[in-house]
């Protein structure tokens, strides 16, 4: 080839070969700079940017704590299940499959339609929440583009309504919502860990790479409650509502040395596991939130300051004759004319108008300090959410007839977990003890109310009730000494008291000769015909104590007189 | 120069080879803690599952119905004195 400029042909070429030289030079300079750009300048977004792409931080759940009983019998228990959610664009696409999917969610098919199509602007909905792990996967292996499964815990309790009151329970995202779930939330709940996983295209996640914080199950939480007697409280207590036609009741057992609750069951109740149909009425733990006015069941602590004032003792006596006894406008009466009598008789045959004229012959300010002693007025330190502090005016504002009243229990109200709670401080040699909804390990430290004699002197006292002669016959337990009170209120209502609703009440405490456990029955307007406490609540705490004390091992205290040589020596087995 | 270059190699393999060895012991960990987690699913399932069946009215049914138990009485006890 010859060069038309008459150059010659090795020197063109070498023109354009550097030329094309200097091109690439420059070509790789500039991919140089871009590099260096990218990977010193915006290197720390760009990696950003990158893992944003497949790195993704994914929660691990962490379950909620286990609820027992004291002696660590399951009441409340977590259990994995899946929830199934989708991504509603994705799943559009395959919208001819979506009443597969229905039929193994076990949905409507046109519903699961219309949520899909609704939501179609967003990224998460669920379609169906706590389904058992094993239906779960099935819908999974439908293998449909867009349907995630999400793992979360439902509650179970295993003791459905026998122990529903005291435990509440907690909603679908496991928080407490009611009882001791929700009083005990922060400490139940366990706290979601957080991991970084290596994710695909699709969104898969294909490994695990780092944990990012460490998930903290929740604490498992022992209860003080004796699911032994929870459940012979609450038969016992469901069947004496049914027969009586009550509208409610309640039942309340308290270990006398700790305070602890070892039963505390209601009527009617509801379960827990299945809350279709709430109904507040059905869900209040009426022990510890309703309040009533005791009736003569408040006759004891009256009593009990009257013989700690010094100015009484049980054989002083007091005339109730002419069987009423008038203060201003109003008038205390008894049933009967019980004429001279002395204290012990007041409170074996519940004389209103000896009561009064014990209660009159106080100071006001003094007894007033006795009876808030007894914790009437003041919440009891369960911590049970909602729990109502009862009623107890200030005795500035108490007059004459309001004295009087007091003393068989009108004009003050308390609630059943009270009333257990005073009765256990008079077992206790006159102590009261902080009630505890907890299993405690050790005994707490109490209030001294009234001293130890006082408290001897009422309990032997109270165990004239449950006799032949007292009022409390009914509440007796076969091998053992019984000490309590009926009580049987009107109830209150607008305009005055009603004649013909009542609230019948037994409180007790048992053994006699060594208390070990209080009891209160209360039954919320019975209307079978009987009303009395005695009638009505005592053979409920007979039924329940004769049970709970063989099933806790106390000694019997009352052997029934038997022929020689039914008492068989222990011996040792060969 | 020739050192430090080397070094500098020889670390960044280290570092690469620590990163992979950590996250196959994550993967490891994760692994064992699934199974923990499915064993104590288990177990909490197995605890449901027993305290259903020993719910206290179901055996007392069971006992006074099918065994034909009943709660002896006063009359029937007799008190060993140790």
């Amino acid at each position: 080839m010859i060069a038309r400029s008459g150059q010659p042909a090795g020197q063109t070429f070498q023109i354009r070969a550097r030329f094309l030289l200097a091109l690439f030079a420059i070509a790789a300079l500039v991919l140089l700079a871009r590099a260096v750009h990218l990977q010193v300048m915006t290197s720390g977004y760009l990696a950003g940017q990158g893992e944003a792409r497949h790195l993704r931080v994914a929660p691990i759940s962490a379950h909620r704590g286990t609820v027992t009983d004291r002696s660590g019998e399951p009441l409340a228990v977590s259990t994995p299940v899946d929830s199934v959610w989708v991504n509603p664009a994705e799943l559009a696409a395959s919208a001819g499959r979506i009443p597969r999917l229905a039929a193994a969610l076990g949905a409507d098919a046109e519903w699961l339609q219309r949520r899909v199509a609704g939501n179609l602007g967003r990224e998460f909905v669920y379609v169906r929440r706590h389904m058992r792990p094993g239906d779960a996967a099935q819908v999974v292996a439908l293998g449909l583009h867009g349907v995630y499964l999400l793992r979360e815990y439902r509650r179970y309790y295993p003791a459905g309504e026998v122990t529903g009151h005291v435990l509440g329970f907690s909603n679908v995202d496991d928080t407490g919502q009611e009882g001791l779930e929700l009083a005990f939330d922060h400490w139940l709940s366990g706290e979601a860990g957080a991991k970084r996983v290596l994710k695909d295209r699709l969104g898969r996640s294909i490994e695990d790479v780092e944990r990012i914080r460490a998930p903290h199950p929740g604490r498992d939480l022992t209860t003080s409650l004796d699911l032994r007697l929870q459940y012979l409280a609450y038969r016992e207590l469901k069947a004496a509502v049914q027969h009586h036609r009550a509208r409610a009741g309640s039942v309340v057992i308290l270990d006398i040395g700790t305070g602890e609750v070892l039963a505390m069951v209601n009527q009617p109740s509801y379960n827990p596991n299945d809350r279709a149909q709430y109904t507040a009425a059905l869900y209040r733990n009426r022990a510890a939130t309703d309040i009533f006015e005791p009736g003569s069941s408040l006759k004891p602590m009256i009593i009990a300051a009257a013989l700690e004032s010094g100015r009484f003792e049980p054989g002083t006596l007091v005339d109730t004759g002419p069987g009423y006894l008038r203060i201003g406008a109003n008038t205390v009466r008894d049933k009967h004319n019980l004429g001279r009598i002395d204290v012990a008789t007041v409170l074996m045959k519940s004389s209103n108008v000896g009561a009064s004229m014990i209660a009159l012959a106080l100071d006001a300010e003094y007894l007033w300090r006795v009876l808030s002693g007894f914790g009437l007025g003041r919440l009891t330190d369960s911590g049970f959410p909602g729990e109502s502090a009862g009623l107890l005016s200030h005795h500035g504002h108490w007059r004459r007839i309001g004295q009087a009243t007091l003393a068989y229990g009108y004009g003050l109200s308390t609630t059943t977990l009270q009333l257990a709670q005073a009765y256990a401080a008079i077992g206790a040699g006159g102590v009261r003890r902080p009630v505890s909804l907890i299993r405690l390990d050790r005994t707490p430290g109490g209030e001294r109310v009234i001293s130890e004699a006082t408290a001897r002197a009422v309990i032997d006292m109270l165990e004239t009730v449950v006799s032949d002669e007292g009022t409390g016959e009914e509440a007796a337990v076969a091998g053992y000494r019984i000490a309590g009170k009926t009580g049987t209120a009107w109830k209150h209502e607008a305009g005055g008291y009603s004649r013909d609703r009542y609230t019948s009440v037994f409180a007790g405490l048992a053994p006699a000769s060594e208390p070990r456990l209080a009891a209160v029955v209360v039954l919320d307007e019975p209307r079978g015909g009987e009303y009395y406490g005695g009638d009505v609540a005592a053979p409920v705490f007979s039924a329940v104590m004769t049970d709970a004390l063989r099933l806790l091992a106390v000694t019997p205290d009352r052997l029934p007189a038997q022929p020689p040589g039914i008492f068989v020596q222990a011996q040792e087995s060969p | 120069m020739l050192v430090l270059w080397l070094a500098l190699a020889a670390s960044g393999i280290a570092c690469v080879y620590a990163k992979h060895e950590s996250r196959k012991l994550f993967v490891e960990l994760q692994r064992l803690e699934a199974a923990r987690d499915e064993l104590n699913i288990d177990w909490g399932r197995l605890q449901i599952e027993q305290s259903t069946w020993s719910t206290h009215g179901r055996v007392e049914a069971l006992a006074r119905e099918q065994l034909d138990m009943s709660t002896p009485g006063p009359a029937e006890l007799v008190v060993v004195k140790p």
